[in-house]
């Protein structure tokens, strides 16, 4: 694939209507003021920042011994830890252990790594049919595109827009885009096929090496519902996600959600630490080009992103650019940094 | 106090009363003023896109006009320009006197500000309502007001040579800090991004009925400028030292 044309994707973006874009860089301004309100409301809030990265320092800088420790503490704890070089080797292993379990359906929460490794489409591939849990990931899956922000994949979308995919995919009504009633919609239309899935899928937001646990932050709930009522659980964990203890968590979660969204924390913030009875827990650590950006002088602070989105929402290019024009699993200015990365000659 | 005054390559060719203006300010200020005649372009045109091999030679150029001086500081009415030089004239060689003329190099309300401890500027008349349009570059590169996504102490530098100005009406407009799309090279590389912010900055003044535009950065201003008239707007743009100096407009 040639280099993707961002500037052209852009102008169409703009120029489609005077709807859109206007929607979607007023939604995204609103999320950034959002979050300086709450961050002025603690007065600690850059001291918790530099406290984060230094913690991300230490970490990436001891990461060999903390992936060791947590995958002692988590295999103690009955969680499977799995070693994926790549992207290809992370499909493998998880259609290796779906084979394993005869699974046919599989429920999954949303994960940027699972998106940046081609997952979904490799699994349907295989015959395995996969459900997005994330109300917003549905309708992009729906759609058949990218996420096009890490927080709020089809923030790029109105009200209209998924009024009438609905009324396609799912047979709604057409006319009716009131927020309640979609969401409604798809509720009814996605819980029973939650409860006869073989499988759930996650990510994971924190790994802790000390307790061999991991958190997933969500605001729907999805990621427990994905990770409870199948037998099987497969969560997808990029290796610079590690934390050395639990205390450390309480400086992420302050700043997660207030980063992302302005609101205090997410609804649900979940704490996998082992397999319930009769059931499967795995983790799948996954490198696929970390530890080589981990080397790179220039880039390897890059490896301290939480994946809040607050760049994405401060980026007055993004905001009338559209998260899809970046034509990559990382759109905005962390998906500039880290896009080439990943191919030289499309994100140049 | 004697300084050597940079005018940026597009404020001789495009706003020469900018660079009048600096310069009677600053005489008007008790200051000795050198002007080297032989500058060009400071060189970040080419090295924000990552052209070093050009770079170098317009950068090369720039130490060569503001070396063995005998200044104080070389004051430049241009937040980006004076970026460039501050933190990011890296292609050529960090020799002695490079480093030296570039910790010298200050941006013009910078130096009236913090160096000549100069705020009041009642003796001036602008009887107008005004938005100040800080430049990315004077607000995330120089500092020159507090950054909005940081939990800092709120400061502005040039609304604190402003505000005393007689008649005048400074407006916050929704978005003071948005960027207005000039970015430079962006402008040309991605025309639509860069007009449609230029359209949303010029309509949130409008919405405000400013005036006049003032800012410590003509780049912004000239990007602005271009499309306000694409518009028939009557919005009017002004270099900050236009309206400490009086003129000239």
């Amino acid at each position: 694939m040639g280099k993707v044309q961002v500037e052209d994707n852009a102008r169409k973006f703009i120029k489609q209507d005077n709807v859109h874009e206007k929607e979607h860089d007023e939604h995204l301004y609103a999320a950034l003021m959002k979050r300086s309100k709450v961050a002025n409301e603690i007065p600690e809030w850059e001291t918790l920042r530099n406290l984060a990265s230094q913690i991300k320092e230490h970490t990436l800088t001891h990461l060999d011994q903390y992936i060791e420790m947590f995958v002692e503490n988590a295999t103690k704890n009955g969680i499977q830890v799995h070693f994926a070089k790549d992207a290809d080797e992370h499909n493998a292993i998880v259609y290796d252990i779906l084979s394993h379990h005869n699974v046919k359906r599989i429920i999954k929460s949303k994960s940027m790594l699972q998106e940046e490794c081609g997952m979904t489409p490799f699994l349907e591939k295989k015959g395995i049919d996969v459900l997005e849990t994330d109300l917003g990931e549905r309708i992009q899956q729906l759609s058949d595109e990218r996420p096009s922000h890490i927080v709020m994949p089809a923030i790029h979308k109105t009200t209209e827009d998924v009024a009438k995919l609905f009324a396609e995919k799912i047979g709604t009504n057409p006319n009716d885009d009131d927020p309640h009633s979609l969401c409604e919609s798809m509720r009814n239309n996605a819980r029973p096929k939650f409860l006869v899935a073989d499988a759930g899928m996650t990510g994971g937001n924190f790994a802790i090496a000390e307790t061999g646990s991991f958190v997933v932050c969500t605001n729907e709930g999805n990621a427990d519902l994905t990770a409870s009522l199948p037998p099987l659980h497969i969560a997808s964990i990029g290796i610079e996600k590690l934390l050395p203890k639990l205390e450390d968590l309480g400086v992420f979660i302050r700043l997660l959600s207030r980063s992302a969204l302005g609101t205090p924390a997410t609804q649900y913030t979940s704490h996998f630490s082992g397999p319930r009875e009769g059931s499967e827990m795995h983790v799948v650590l996954t490198d696929n080009g970390r530890s080589k950006r981990l080397g790179m002088d220039q880039f390897w602070h890059s490896l301290k992103c939480i994946r809040c989105g607050a760049c994405m929402n401060t980026c007055p290019v993004y905001r009338r650019s559209g998260g899809l024009s970046y034509g990559a699993t990382y759109s905005g200015p962390i998906g500039i940094i880290l896009d080439p990365t990943f191919d030289m000659d499309m994100y140049s | 106090m004697k300084v050597a005054l940079f005018i940026p390559c597009y404020i001789d060719l495009i706003y020469p009363k900018a660079g009048i203006a600096s310069l009677e300010l600053l005489e008007k200020l008790g200051v000795e003023v050198v002007f080297p005649l032989h500058q060009t372009c400071c060189g970040q045109p080419m090295a924000n896109e990552g052209d070093e091999q050009h770079s170098i030679k317009t950068e090369t150029q720039f130490c060569e006009n503001f070396k063995d001086l005998d200044v104080d500081y070389i004051v430049g009415p241009a937040g980006s320009c004076v970026k460039h030089v501050k933190l990011h004239m890296t292609a050529i060689d960090q020799t002695e006197e490079v480093k030296q003329i570039r910790a010298k190099t200050i941006e013009l309300v910078e130096f009236i500000h913090d160096v000549l401890q100069i705020q009041d500027f009642s003796q001036v008349e602008f009887p107008h309502r005004i938005a100040i349009h800080n430049s990315c570059s004077a607000v995330r590169g120089l500092h020159l007001a507090s950054r909005f996504e940081w939990r800092e102490p709120y400061f502005n530098k040039p609304e604190n040579l402003l505000k005393n100005v007689r008649g005048i009406d400074i407006e916050v407009i929704d978005r003071p800090q948005e960027c207005c799309g000039f970015g430079g090279t962006f402008c040309v590389t991605d025309e639509a991004v860069s007009a449609k912010m230029g359209q949303d900055k010029v309509a949130d003044y409008t919405k405000h009925s400013i005036e006049y535009v003032v800012s410590p950065d003509m780049s912004c201003l000239m990007h602005q400028q271009g499309i306000a008239a694409r518009e028939k707007s009557d919005l009017k743009f002004l270099h900050i030292a236009q309206v400490l100096n009086n003129g000239p407009f």
